[in-house]
């Protein structure tokens, strides 16, 4: 029965390897529930502060702040949301592609591009890559901040406001549903107008202010873009376990696949080990 | 009965309270105040403390805000409160340290600043098709 022991130890370093890759798979699928849950729960705070700004473009504002305009493009910032972990499938890759085929767009147009980045995954691809990297976050965990996130917009908006940066971006894997994940572009700053803005009538009335209407307004404008920014990485984070439990479930897959062969090839193997004895048997009785 | 208006108190990570309410006080950038139906158009920063509001019969309620901005609008009022204190000095270690990451990111990294657009997708393109190789190799093994 030669080979037969290998055989075994083979399929029992597999059938290890598939528990493995099931109870990951699982604690995917649990901790992808919370992530979704997580996404909602920041959804109302985006959209009230999307609707004050609204109220403030559309009260009788004399002051037209430089966050809502558009100016010519020289030097583009990208934020890149990207997960801490690995073997979340081809999430990451798919991503820093889109990514570097939108910078590759802007590059030849001669623009320059700095490159914020939140998560460790996209720290090691453009430490490889190279480019001008000048934030970095990264180990944000199960449950991210806000509060984490602050540094990497704040050096962000700052060269915004310095006109280091005429346009910001922020690249994340958007949640569709379980078993889709999208990778996407959105544009920060300058902020796009929104048609909703544009179909309503002006109103004649303004807001009663307490303190500079200025200072509100670019302290309401940071806090969405910071909102926008916590946004992507949530869906990125519940993006980030649905493909775990999607790769973990393949490789599970393939793991019983694999299994089934070796049971075959053993069986196979000691099925021809036996024959062999019956034969050399036989051959010894006829002899004697 | 006292008349009431739709309260919405949010934060990026959550929704704190959403109802209706009599009234509200909150301590705003000026000094505190308190907001009944009504109220005129009103946009203020609110630094941090307690949202006092009494709820539609007269049940009272306090929320803690590490301030934010209170929106007033005609029937309906908006805290948008922040996660975090928020402070001049804060944000600017915050982001100091953001900008450290970055340069402790780039001192470890072999390769020079630009990136070379179509290295890198060479490189791309070998590592996918090397994850195809794998995978076929795997199911006639």
């Amino acid at each position: 029965m030669a080979g037969a022991k290998e055989i075994k130890n083979k399929i029992g370093s597999i059938t290890n390897t598939q528990k493995i890759t099931s109870a990951m798979e699982m604690v995917a699928a649990s901790k992808m529930r919370k992530a979704q849950d997580r996404m909602a729960a920041s959804r109302p705070y985006a959209n009230t502060m999307r609707r004050v700004i609204g109220h403030l473009a559309e009260g009788s504002l004399e002051y037209s702040h430089p966050y809502l305009e558009e100016r010519d493009v020289k030097r583009v910032g990208y934020i890149v949301i990207s997960t801490d972990r690995g073997l979340c499938g081809g999430l990451n890759i798919n991503l820093f592609k889109k990514t570097l085929s939108d910078m590759k767009g802007w590059s030849e147009k001669n623009v320059e591009i700095d490159l914020g980045l939140i998560g460790a995954k996209a720290g090691t691809f453009f430490a490889n890559v190279g480019g001008n990297v000048v934030a970095n976050t990264a180990n944000l965990g199960e449950e991210p901040t806000l509060e984490d996130l602050i540094g990497s917009v704040q050096v962000m908006l700052e060269a915004y406001d310095n006109g280091k940066l005429d346009r910001l971006f922020v690249v994340y894997n958007k949640f569709v549903n379980t078993m889709t994940q999208e990778p996407t572009i959105d544009q920060l700053l300058p902020l796009p107008a929104s048609e909703e803005n544009e179909a309503l009538p002006k109103h004649g009335w303004d807001y009663l202010y307490e303190g500079e209407p200025a200072e509100l307004l670019t302290k309401l404008l940071v806090r969405f873009i910071e909102s926008q920014v916590y946004q992507g990485v949530v869906e990125n984070a519940a993006s980030e376990q649905a493909a775990r439990m999607f790769a973990m479930k393949n490789a599970t897959d393939n793991a019983g696949d694999i299994i089934d062969e070796l049971q075959l090839i053993f069986n196979k193997a000691r099925q021809s080990a036996i024959t062999q004895e019956i034969s050399e048997i036989c051959a010894g009785a006829s002899a004697v | 009965m006292a008349m009431t208006f739709d309260l919405n108190v949010v934060s990026a990570e959550g929704i704190l309270f959403s109802g209706r309410v009599e009234s509200i006080q909150v301590t705003g950038s000026g000094g505190e105040f308190g907001i009944l139906a009504g109220h005129t158009p009103l946009l203020t920063g609110i630094v941090p403390g307690m949202v006092r509001l009494v709820k539609q019969y007269g049940k009272e309620e306090v929320i803690f805000v590490s301030g934010g901005t209170c929106e007033v609008q005609p029937g309906e009022v908006t805290v948008l409160a922040d996660t975090a204190i928020r402070a001049e000095d804060l944000d600017l270690a915050k982001a100091q340290e953001a900008k450290r990451q970055a340069e402790e990111l780039l001192n470890n990294s072999a390769t020079n600043q630009d990136v070379d657009y179509t290295q890198v997708a060479i490189q791309l393109a070998d590592a996918i098709a090397q994850l195809r190789v794998l995978k076929l190799v795997k199911k006639f093994n």
